[in-house]
């Protein structure tokens, strides 16, 4: 079988979509399972083994429900919503490098959606059209609660946007390109020293912008303890209030996406993404001590370190449902302080520190 | 070819679409339908950068802020004040006159021609982009920043609670 050079870019792209879709599946039931752990109750275990078919039996659930429309809304936007939240967490995975690359014969395959030079100016603008889902569904439902659910969401993704901005400038002074893989192979380098290449992640030159980022992530996915835009206590539900079926499913599909592109961002701006310790010597070792070709050999890196990537992706969505069962909700007025007045300062102060260090040629 | 003129074929559409919505949160998504084409016409033309920061900008957070004001307000097709005839008519009048000076001044323009084989693709990238705009245009960058400072400064002096009592 052969298939000219954008095809087979076609068919990474479907593979990265169902496999966004499968992680946000699985992370429902993960999502169980880790609440369960960490408050010591058993958690699903009735559908298949471990509650493995927990996902399908709650999609059976959602798409079976009454599709309910609550009276005044407007019928077309209740329906748009959703679609809307779906479709701009989808989009961002589009551009994230999960693996270096695959060489068959004269055929190479990126393991990337599609590579622009402005990769991530593009998962920062996907991720700012994500509030209109929740905005657009959250006012058309006719429903006070759902209003201003809609509207804390609009408040705090702006809010949250202007720091996580910044603190993308910090690691753009760093690696002076705005491409995703770009960044990622620049946090690979054959150092001479052991541990190189941890040594080599934006994380260790960018430790404060990281904190700043992982917070941002945190709020610009509506995660808890940034969940105000859905808070219970207050709001019934939130902007979903009035959803229900699969409608109300897609809305909470779109939050786990968001996890996983999240994750993955995370993973190769700061984590080195699909870079591993020791990827030269153990390939040079794979050549020399086992006599493979270097194709293969580079092809075995790459599949470890598209493994080790989703590693990093995994380790993170757990530290997400962590964080979300461990921490309780932030007052709606703390969170608006926290943004303006603690992030985007330290934001701006870790812009000049990274100045000062890249202009004394401490980091580079 | 063909995709420019779908894009442009929405372009028009949702751009008609803002003007003649009823309901003002229709408007505001057509608009930002029309921010997308925008950045469409931008892809094809190979400026990524612009494409990407006109949706950043615009359809991100300047048009979230306009959702969010309109929302707030709750305008509705019963809301909207029903606006004299004579209001209308006036406005036809202007918004025509517009148009006619626009397509007279606009009808002998030749566009300027470019070499197809010589023609720099690379122009829109975002490094070509920044050298030209901080080596060849740093003043006139540096003044437009000097002008947003102040128009910030404006806006938090307006916003600023003032001393005294309360009202709110």
């Amino acid at each position: 079988m052969t298939l000219p050079a954008l095809g087979w870019q076609g068919l990474v792209v479907l593979v990265v979509f169902g496999v966004s879709l499968l992680i946000a599946t699985y992370s429902t039931y993960a999502e169980r399972v880790i609440a369960a752990f960490l408050q010591d109750r058993v958690g699903p275990d009735r559908a298949g083994p471990f509650g493995l078919l927990q996902p399908l039996a709650d999609a059976v659930k959602l798409f079976t429900k009454e599709e309910f429309f609550p009276a005044g809304a407007n019928r077309a936007l209740f329906v748009f919503g959703p679609c809307l939240a779906m479709v701009t967490a989808l989009m961002s995975s589009a551009v994230i490098p999960f693996g270096n690359f695959l060489q068959f014969g004269d055929t190479i395959v990126h393991l990337q959606g599609i590579e622009i030079n402005v990769g991530m100016l593009y998962v920062f603008g996907m991720v700012s059209l994500g509030v209109y889902g929740i905005m657009i569904g959250g006012w058309a439902s006719n429903n006070k609660f759902s209003l201003l659910g809609a509207i804390r969401a609009a408040s705090q993704n702006i809010s949250y946007e202007l720091a996580m901005g910044l603190a993308l400038i910090a690691v753009l002074m760093i690696s002076g390109t705005l491409s995703l893989r770009e960044i990622t192979l620049q946090q690979s380098s054959a150092a001479p020293f052991v541990w190189h290449d941890i040594f080599n992640w934006n994380i260790m030159k960018q430790p404060l912008g990281f904190l700043i980022f992982i917070v941002c992530a945190f709020a610009e996915t509506n995660r808890t303890p940034f969940d105000l835009p859905e808070c219970e206590t207050e709001l019934i539900g939130g902007y979903h209030t009035e959803y229900s079926s699969m409608k109300m499913g897609l809305y909470l599909f779109a939050e786990y996406i968001n996890v996983f592109v999240a994750s993955a961002v995370m993973s190769v701006l700061y984590f080195g993404g699909f870079n591993f310790p020791f990827q030269y010597e153990m390939r040079d070792w794979l050549v020399s001590a086992q006599g493979l070709e270097l194709v293969t050999a580079q092809n075995i890196i790459t599949i470890v370190g598209l493994l080790g990537l989703f590693g990093k992706i995994f380790a993170f969505i757990f530290f997400f449902m962590w964080v979300r069962w461990t921490l309780p909700r932030f007052r709606y007025d703390q969170l608006m302080r926290l943004g303006w007045t603690i992030l985007i300062p330290l934001a701006i102060f870790n812009i000049l520190l990274t100045g000062g260090l890249i202009t004394f040629g401490v980091i580079k | 070819m063909s995709l420019f003129l779908f894009i442009s074929f929405v372009a028009l559409l949702s751009a008609l679409g803002v003007v003649l919505a009823k309901n003002p949160v229709h408007s505001v998504l057509f608009l930002i339908l029309t921010f997308f084409t925008l950045s469409g016409h931008y892809l094809l033309l190979n400026a990524q950068f612009l494409a990407v920061v006109n949706i950043i900008v615009y359809a991100g957070a300047i048009m979230v802020l306009f959702l969010f004001v309109i929302m707030f307000l709750n305008l509705n097709e019963d809301t909207e004040p029903h606006k004299p005839a004579l209001a209308k008519f006036a406005a036809a009048i202007a918004g025509g006159s517009l148009l006619l000076i626009l397509v007279a001044a606009m009808r002998n323009i030749s566009p300027a021609g470019y070499d197809a084989a010589t023609f720099d693709s690379q122009i829109g990238m975002v490094d070509k982009l920044g050298m030209v705009l901080f080596r060849d245009y740093a003043l006139p960058f540096e003044l437009a920043s000097i002008l947003l400072l102040a128009a910030m400064v404006g806006s938090v002096m307006l916003g600023k609670r003032e001393t005294g009592e309360r009202n709110f």
